[in-house]
């Protein structure tokens, strides 16, 4: 009886397999582009542009290599013949380059062919044995992950080396001090990082409070055209941003607003404003009837009830309208390319401007658009809860 | 409005001025930001270059001219070949019409098919919570660190050793390393597919909170009765949600007109990618043609007025069920 049961859940998981199979396979496709941006972001120059970054924590090339020719006699850590241990650095400066090595392996040791009987590596082979020697005995071994790119991404670095590098030499271009005030270099991701908080916060803060007054308008007071208004409201919801692009920037030309904060603040406030009414009011609508009825025959003013129970008891709208209006705006290039562009530019300007006109390099591009995401990441699954409900309440804003 | 609207309770009336104060900034931002610059918009398209004359003056002698509408002639018709039937055929397929057309398509597609399978798969896992969280990753990530991050997917390298991706399983595979966001045709797709992973979690998250609002019993019904789990899916499930499907749809095509910054950084709109919201953005901040980027804007929004429409129509349906 009980060997039944078991062949009977045993065929109930091997059914299951195929289910698995797909999610899991779906879930590691749609990891696997992020996963790649981050380990490359984390490896040196040279190896980006050489090797894929699926080989980052593989042996590599060079350990192959040395399995192939040298591991049999050598053995794995190199130290398997006393008197030639590979990983003394001594016996190691000896050969430093491919040639040197080569020479090496056709000489004869104690009367014998160094090789045997078998074949020489080579000449490209023999380069990577030499190399992995070099790490093996500690001579140099490159780092397999650096920070060196974030480093030069926030200060903004262009060169060929690293900033580490060239002010330890002395050589920095010309806009660098190489201090801590490098971090403030305007074509460094340090600079737009705090630039795009400073366009995200009031204009994720500006909407919700006046959507909250909206909001409650639209639920709970008396006012003519109110089903009107609000029907308009959630046509305006979809109006495509290029639709108010052009006649704003000529508004802010003529305000001299064009490349100021006040200008994206207010855009953002104001297109993001017919979402966040709807959001509030149907958050609000659905609050029950008698808590307003019983606070205002408590003698409570509109203004108390709004304040005193309509703002505590909408935090969870506001947290989900919070969420969406903050991502809408750190994750916006259109608005912050038209109204502040180069001059005090945000994550993204500074992003899109490296990949379009620069043509950066994938160390710094990788490392840049990683510290672009990593906040609305930290946002996001710390509050993934409400953007969902934010989403499921009726979103159709872009 | 044929709809009777849901009314706040009686006693709770105020001044005739109260409600007017707090709409007041709300409607002040949205005037100014939205209603203001939409008819300003409109008028700008039928002027010049930098709106200061109708564009009727920008005609050339012998040339086609749509008089008033002249904005609207080289926005409609300046990508197209009209020397033969073939070559109008092949000038559309690769113009930002044409282009904006396969995006709908092949995203939509994507997006809702993909979200609506893995929906249904995940709820059936016990890692399901980790596993949407996954699909839904990418919608935190803006368009253009998820243009850099496919980049170097697509990458394509001249050199022997390919570090993009895409193109190193190709090659691991035995076949020809393809510069995916060069090649026309293919490049398009190469694009959609970034919008398929951010947007697929989308699509996901609300197909899925459908799916579970389906009680339990007339699932179990309809299992009862011997249907398979396809039947079930096919024949109770589908029809239940097809409202909420048409909800995404219509979502992700207004989505898909406005999409601008995947093509602007990962092609710049070059190689036969454009769309219209990209090219909108050319003409009025590249060519700096106030009146060619506002005409295209303006068929922007005409194509998304039946969604404007519906949205409403929608919302008012769902207020009369209150």
């Amino acid at each position: 009886m009980k060997k039944k049961m078991n062949r009977e859940r045993i065929n109930q998981l091997l059914e299951k397999v195929p289910l698995h199979f797909v999610v899991i396979l779906t879930m590691i496709l749609w990891l696997l582009p992020t996963l790649g941006l981050l380990v490359t972001s984390l490896r040196p120059l040279q190896a980006i542009n050489t090797t894929g970054w699926w080989t980052a924590f593989a042996p590599g090339r060079e350990a192959e290599a040395y399995t192939v020719h040298c591991a049999n006699c050598h053995g794995a850590d190199g130290r398997t013949i006393p008197q030639a241990d590979l990983s003394n650095p001594e016996v190691v400066n000896r050969t430093p380059r491919s040639l040197q090595l080569l020479a090496l392996l056709r000489r004869e040791v104690d009367g014998r062919p160094h090789m045997g009987g078998a074949p020489l590596p080579s000449p490209q082979e023999a380069a990577e044995i030499a190399a992995y020697l070099k790490i093996l005995s500690g001579v140099e071994a490159p780092p397999r992950f650096t920070l060196n790119n974030y480093i030069d991404a926030l200060v903004g670095y262009r060169g060929t080396q690293t900033y580490l590098q060239d002010c330890a030499e002395g050589q920095q271009a010309v806009d660098l001090q190489c201090t801590p005030a490098d971090l403030l270099n305007p074509r460094g991701m340090g600079r737009a990082f705090i630039n795009s908080l400073i366009v995200t916060l009031p204009a994720t803060v500006l909407p919700i409070l006046f959507a909250a007054f909206a909001g409650y308008a639209f639920a709970w007071l008396h006012f003519k055209g109110r089903f009107l208004l609000f029907a308009i409201l959630v046509g305006l919801q979809v109006v495509p941003l290029q639709m108010t692009l052009v006649p704003i920037s000529r508004l802010y030309a003529d305000l001299g607003l064009n490349g100021t904060f006040l200008a994206v603040w207010l855009f953002h406030t104001g297109f993001g404003m017919p979402y966040a009414i709807y959001l509030m009011r149907n958050f609000l609508g659905s609050l029950p009837t008698e808590l307003f009825e019983a606070a205002y025959l408590d003698g409570a003013s509109h203004w108390t009830i709004f304040y005193r129970l309509v703002i505590p008891l909408a935090m969870p709208a506001i947290a989900s309208l919070g969420i969406f209006q903050f991502l809408w705006v750190w994750n916006d290039l259109l608005v912050a390319l038209v109204f502040l562009g180069g001059t005090t530019p945000v994550m993204t300007y500074q992003i899109s401007n490296m990949v379009t006109s620069l043509g950066a390099g994938w160390q710094l591009l990788t490392a840049a658009a990683f510290l672009s995401i990593i906040l609305p990441m930290i946002v996001f699954f710390a509050l993934q809860r409400y953007f969902v409900r934010g989403m499921l309440a009726g979103s159709v804003k872009g | 409005m044929a709809a009777k609207a849901f009314e706040p309770p009686k006693i709770m009336k105020q001044g005739r001025l109260v409600p007017w104060l707090y709409l007041l900034p709300a409607l002040v931002v949205m005037f100014f930001f939205i209603v203001y610059p939409m008819l300003t918009t409109i008028a700008l398209s039928f002027g010049n270059g930098n709106g200061t004359a109708p564009a009727a003056t920008t005609c050339i002698e012998g040339r086609p001219c749509w008089g008033i509408f002249e904005n609207y002639r080289y926005a409609l018709t300046a990508e197209f070949d009209f020397s033969s039937p073939i070559a109008f055929w092949n000038s559309f397929w690769a113009s930002s019409y044409g282009n904006n057309i396969k995006w709908i398509v092949l995203m939509v597609t994507g997006t809702v098919g993909i979200g609506l399978m893995f929906a249904v798969l995940a709820d059936r896992v016990k890692y399901e919570a980790l596993a949407k969280a996954i699909i839904f990753m990418p919608m935190a990530i803006s368009f253009v660190g998820a243009g850099v991050i496919w980049k170097f997917v697509y990458d394509y390298g001249t050199q022997q050793t390919q570090i993009g991706l895409l193109n190193a399983v190709i090659q691991a595979l035995g076949g020809q390393p393809v510069a995916w966001l060069s090649m026309p045709g293919i490049n398009t797709l190469a694009l959609v597919v970034v919008g398929i992973w951010i947007w697929t979690g989308f699509c996901m998250t609300i197909l899925s909170a459908a799916l579970k609002s389906i009680p339990d019993e007339i699932l179990e019904a309809a299992r009862v009765d011997g249907a398979g789990e396809w039947a079930v899916f096919r024949h109770v499930m589908l029809p239940l949600i097809m409202p909420t499907i048409a909800v995404v749809v219509t979502t992700m095509v207004i989505n898909i007109l406005k999409l601008f910054d995947i093509v602007y950084v990962m092609t710049g709109g070059n190689f036969g990618t454009d769309v219209i919201a990209n090219r909108m953005y050319a003409e009025m901040y590249v060519n700096f043609n106030t009146g060619r980027g506002t005409a295209i804007a303006v068929i922007l929004i005409v194509a998304i007025i039946p969604f404007i429409y519906y949205n409403i129509r929608r919302f008012i349906e769902q207020e009369a069920m209150r």
